[in-house]
C-alpha cells in the first residue's frame, strides 16, 4: 500500500525561496528544494538550460540564495569542475561545488563533459533531475525516456528502452552514486548530505515526475513518484566506488501498471505492452539484486590509496 | 586532480632571472604563460598546437608552473571550465587550434558574454574537410563575432609577449574580454628561433594580479547567465561594444609600456615596415609578414617603393587607425591565405570596409596567395606586388 500521509523532519537551510516560475506541484522543484537546502548556503551551484534554469532564473532575480551560473546545455560537468579548481587555488576548498542539470543535459548531450569529470574524479557533487524527457523544449525524447513512452518525437511510443545512468556512472568507479525521488525526500536529502560530505565526483539522480511532459494531476506528483519505487520500476540504491551497492528501496509488490495507469504519456499503452513493461522491470530487479550482492562479495569497497 | 608534482622540486632562482633559450614558437608560448602565473590551465591535445600545453605540463611537473591543470576530454570542457574558473575571479589559460577551436565556438559567446578575460593562443591551421594541417588564418577568423579580442603574430618572441600583453589589455576593467594571440602552424609554431624569456620580477611588474569586480563567490552571492529581457540583451551587447573601443588605445599603450620595460615593442595595432615614400603597401598578418619583409628589402634595393603594412589587431578592427596609416598612399595589395567561399579574402573585406568612406581612399587589390599553405617566396611577392601596381584592382579577391 502506498502511504499518502507522512511527516518528515528534514533539517533544512534557507538557500531555496519560494515564488519561482515551476509549473504548481513540479517535481522538480521539490527535489531542487530539498537538494539546495541541504547543501547548505556555502555552495555555488551551476544549471544548464533546462526547467531548473526556469525554476533559479531569470536574471536579475533568483530563488536560490547562492551564486549561480547558467552554462550551455553539454557544459555543466566542465563549468562545474572549473569553478573547484579555482576555488582550490584560492584556498576556499570547504566551499561545495554544485552541478544541476536536467536528464536531457546528463544523459545525452551533456554526458561526455560528465564522464571526462567522472574519468579525472572533479570534486563537485553533481545532481542530476531526471523527469524523462526534454521538458523545458516541450517534452520530447531524451536517453532517459522509458520504453514505450510517448514523447513529442516518440508519438508511437518511444522503441528502445531507458540508458542506465546509474550503471554507466558507477563503472566510472566514482566515490558517490545513488538514485532518489521526490516520493522520498527524507532519502533523498540523506543522500545529498552524505554526498556534500564526501570528496571527488558524486552523482546523484532523482527521479522528479513533470506533471505537464507527463500527464500527471497537479496533486499526485509525489504520489506517481512514490509508486515508482513501488512498483520497481525506480530502485533506490547506492553504488561507492563503483562496488559497493547498498539497495534502500525495491519493488513492494505493486504492479507497474498502478504506476503507468496515472500518467497520459501511457495511455496508449496495450495490455501486451504493460506486460512487456512488467516483465522487463522485473528482469532489471533481478539484475539489480545480483548485481549489488556479487559485487560486494568480491570487492573491497574503499578506495585505492 | 591537480598536477602531479616532483619531490622537492626547489626552484633553482636562476630560472626565474631573464633566460635567452632556443625555442620553437610554441614553446615561447608556454614560457610566457609561465611567467603570467595562471592559476587554472585546461588542456587537450591538437596538432598543431600540442607543444604549448605540453610544455606546460611538464613546466607544472617541475614546479616551474603553479597551477591547477585540467586534462580535459575535449576543448569545450576546456573553455567551459576557464570561464568559471575565471569567473570566481583566478587567471586562466587554454590554447587550441582548427577543430579544435570550432568545438569551442558556442563556449567562445560564453566567454566574452561572461566578460572572462581569458586568454588562449590559437596555432592557425587549416579546417577539415579534406584533412589538413596547413597554415591558414580562417578558424580564428570564423571566430571574428565572438566577442573576443584578436592578435596576430609572426614570431615566436612577438607571441610570448602578447601573451603577456593579451592578459593586460584583456583584464584591463574598461575591457574584461577574452582573447586570441594567432600564430600559424608549422612556420611559427615549429619553427625554433633564439627566444628571450623575460624575468619574473619584470612581469610581474607589468602585469598586475587579476582582481574582477565581480566574481562568483558564496559571500557576494551574485550569479551569471541566466535569462534576461530583450531590453538587458540590447545594453549588454552594447556594453561589450563600448568595452572593445577601449582595446586599441590600450594596445597601443601596452605595446609602449611593454618596449619601455623589456627594450621590445611591435608598434601596437599595425605596424609599418619601410613605408617611406612608398606607392603601395602590402596589407598582411601573421607568419606571411617575415617574408614580405625581406621581399620589400629585395624590392627596395631595385627602387620600387613599397612597404609593408602589419595588422596586428584584428579584432576589435582598428578602422581609425588603418584609415590613418593608409592616407595618401594610391593603393593597397591584401595577400593572404584566408578563403570565404562566396566571399573572397577575409582581410581583403574587412579592409574594405575599413576604407568606406574615406576621402582619397587607396585602390585595394586583394590577392588569395598560399591558400591551404602553399609557400609563398620571396620573389613570388615581389611578383604579385609588381602585378598589383600594373593592374587596376577588381572588386573580388584574386585567386594568385
Ligand atoms: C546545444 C543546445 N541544444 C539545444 C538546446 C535547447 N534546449 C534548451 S533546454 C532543453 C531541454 C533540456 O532538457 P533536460 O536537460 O532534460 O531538462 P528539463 O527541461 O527536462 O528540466 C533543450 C533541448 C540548447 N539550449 N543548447
Ligand atoms: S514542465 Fe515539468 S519539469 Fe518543467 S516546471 Fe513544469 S512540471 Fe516542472
Ligand atoms: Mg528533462
Amino acid at each position: 500500500m502506498i502511504e499518502t500521509k507522512k511527516h518528515y523532519d528534514i533539517p533544512e537551510e534557507d538557500v531555496f525561496l519560494s515564488g519561482h516560475f515551476a509549473c504548481p506541484g513540479c517535481g522538480e522543484a521539490l527535489a531542487v528544494r530539498y537538494v539546495l537546502n541541504t547543501m547548505g548556503p556555502d555552495t555555488i551551484a551551476v544549471v544548464p538550460p533546462s526547467c531548473i534554469s526556469i525554476i533559479s532564473g531569470a536574471q536579475p532575480y533568483s530563488s536560490m540564495k547562492i551564486p549561480v551560473y547558467q552554462t550551455t546545455l553539454e557544459a555543466s560537468a566542465a563549468s562545474a569542475a572549473g569553478i573547484k579548481r579555482a576555488l582550490i587555488r584560492q584556498g576556499k576548498d570547504h566551499v561545495n561545488v554544485l552541478a544541476l542539470a536536467g536528464d536531457g543535459g546528463t544523459y545525452d548531450i551533456g554526458f561526455q563533459a560528465l564522464s571526462g569529470a567522472a574519468e579525472r574524479n572533479e570534486d563537485f557533487v553533481y545532481v542530476c533531475l531526471d523527469n524523462e524527457g526534454y521538458m523545458n523544449t516541450g517534452a520530447q525524447k531524451s536517453g532517459a525516456s522509458p520504453h514505450l513512452v510517448n514523447t513529442a518525437f516518440t508519438p508511437g511510443g518511444k522503441p528502445t528502452v531507458k540508458k542506465n545512468v546509474v550503471e554507466i556512472m558507477a563503472a566510472h568507479g566514482i566515490p558517490y552514486v545513488a538514485t532518489a525521488t521526490t516520493g522520498f525526500p527524507d532519502d533523498l536529502a540523506r543522500k545529498v548530505a552524505k554526498a556534500r560530505d564526501m570528496k571527488g565526483l558524486r552523482f546523484i539522480v532523482v527521479l522528479t515526475p513533470c506533471l505537464a511532459g507527463w500527464g500527471v494531476k497537479d496533486d499526485e506528483g509525489v504520489k506517481v513518484s512514490r509508486l515508482a519505487v513501488d512498483t520497481g520500476m525506480w530502485p533506490l540504491y547506492e553504488v561507492e566506488y563503483g562496488t559497493k551497492y547498498t539497495i534502500n528501496r525495491g519493488p513492494q509488490g505493486v504492479p507497474v501498471m498502478e504506476y503507468l495507469k496515472l500518467q497520459s504519456r501511457y495511455r496508449h499503452l496495450t495490455p501486451e505492452m504493460a506486460d512487456e513493461l512488467q516483465r522487463e522491470t522485473d528482469r532489471a530487479w533481478e539484475l539489480l539484486q545480483a548485481r549489488a550482492t556479487c559485487v560486494v562479495s568480491v570487492s573491497n569497497a574503499e578506495p585505492i590509496p | 586532480m591537480s598536477a602531479v608534482k616532483l619531490e622537492n622540486p626547489a626552484l633553482d632562482p636562476a630560472l626565474l632571472q631573464e633566460r635567452r633559450m632556443l625555442l620553437k614558437g610554441n614553446h615561447a608560448v608556454s614560457y610566457g604563460v609561465m611567467r603570467c602565473r595562471p592559476e587554472v590551465i585546461a588542456m587537450y591535445p591538437i596538432t598543431p598546437q600540442t607543444p604549448i600545453v605540453e610544455k606546460i605540463a611538464d613546466l607544472a611537473l617541475t614546479g616551474e608552473i603553479d597551477a591547477e591543470i585540467m586534462t580535459c576530454e575535449s576543448e569545450h570542457s576546456a573553455m567551459s571550465a576557464c570561464i568559471t574558473a575565471s569567473l570566481t575571479g583566478v587567471r586562466v589559460f587554454t590554447a587550441s587550434a582548427s577543430q579544435g577551436l570550432f568545438l569551442m565556438h558556442e563556449m567562445l559567446h560564453y566567454a566574452s558574454g561572461a566578460r572572462t578575460p581569458i586568454v588562449m593562443p590559437i596555432v592557425n591551421r587549416t579546417l577539415g574537410s579534406p584533412w589538413g594541417f596547413w597554415p591558414d588564418q580562417t578558424d580564428s577568423l570564423a571566430q571574428r563575432d565572438t566577442g573576443w579580442i584578436q592578435f596576430y603574430t609572426e614570431g615566436g618572441q612577438e607571441s610570448l609577449d602578447m601573451v603577456i600583453q593579451a592578459y593586460k589589455i584583456a583584464e584591463n576593467p574598461d575591457v574584461m574580454l577574452p582573447a586570441m594571440v594567432c600564430h600559424e602552424a608549422f612556420y611559427v609554431s615549429h619553427a625554433l628561433e633564439p627566444i628571450t624569456v623575460p624575468s619574473q620580477a619584470d612581469v610581474d611588474a607589468y602585469l598586475p594580479p587579476f582582481n574582477p569586480e565581480h566574481r562568483l563567490d558564496v559571500d557576494r552571492k551574485e550569479s551569471w547567465g541566466n535569462v534576461v529581457t530583450q531590453e538587458m540583451f540590447y545594453r549588454h551587447r552594447r556594453d561589450m561594444g563600448i568595452s572593445m573601443s577601449h582595446v586599441p588605445d590600450l594596445v597601443t599603450k601596452a605595446d609602449v609600456e611593454f618596449a619601455e620595460r623589456f627594450g621590445r615593442g611591435y608598434g601596437g595595432i599595425l605596424e609599418k615596415y619601410r613605408c617611406e615614400d612608398a606607392e603601395m603597401y602590402i596589407v598582411a598578418f601573421g607568419a606571411m609578414c617575415g617574408t614580405i619583409r625581406e621581399a620589400v628589402d629585395q624590392m627596395r634595393e631595385k627602387n620600387l617603393p613599397v612597404g609593408l603594412l602589419k595588422i596586428r589587431l584584428f579584432r576589435p578592427f582598428p578602422v581609425q587607425a588603418i584609415q590613418e596609416a593608409v592616407a595618401g598612399i594610391p593603393r593597397l595589395v591584401v595577400m593572404e591565405r584566408n578563403y570565404s567561399p562566396g566571399l573572397g579574402g577575409i582581410l581583403h573585406q574587412e579592409l574594405k570596409a575599413a576604407l568606406f568612406g574615406m576621402e582619397n581612399a587607396p585602390l585595394v587589390h586583394g590577392y588569395l596567395a598560399g591558400v591551404g599553405g602553399v609557400n609563398v617566396s620571396v620573389d613570388r611577392i615581389e611578383e604579385l606586388t609588381r602585378k598589383a601596381l600594373a593592374e587596376t584592382p577588381v572588386v573580388e579577391s584574386v585567386w594568385v
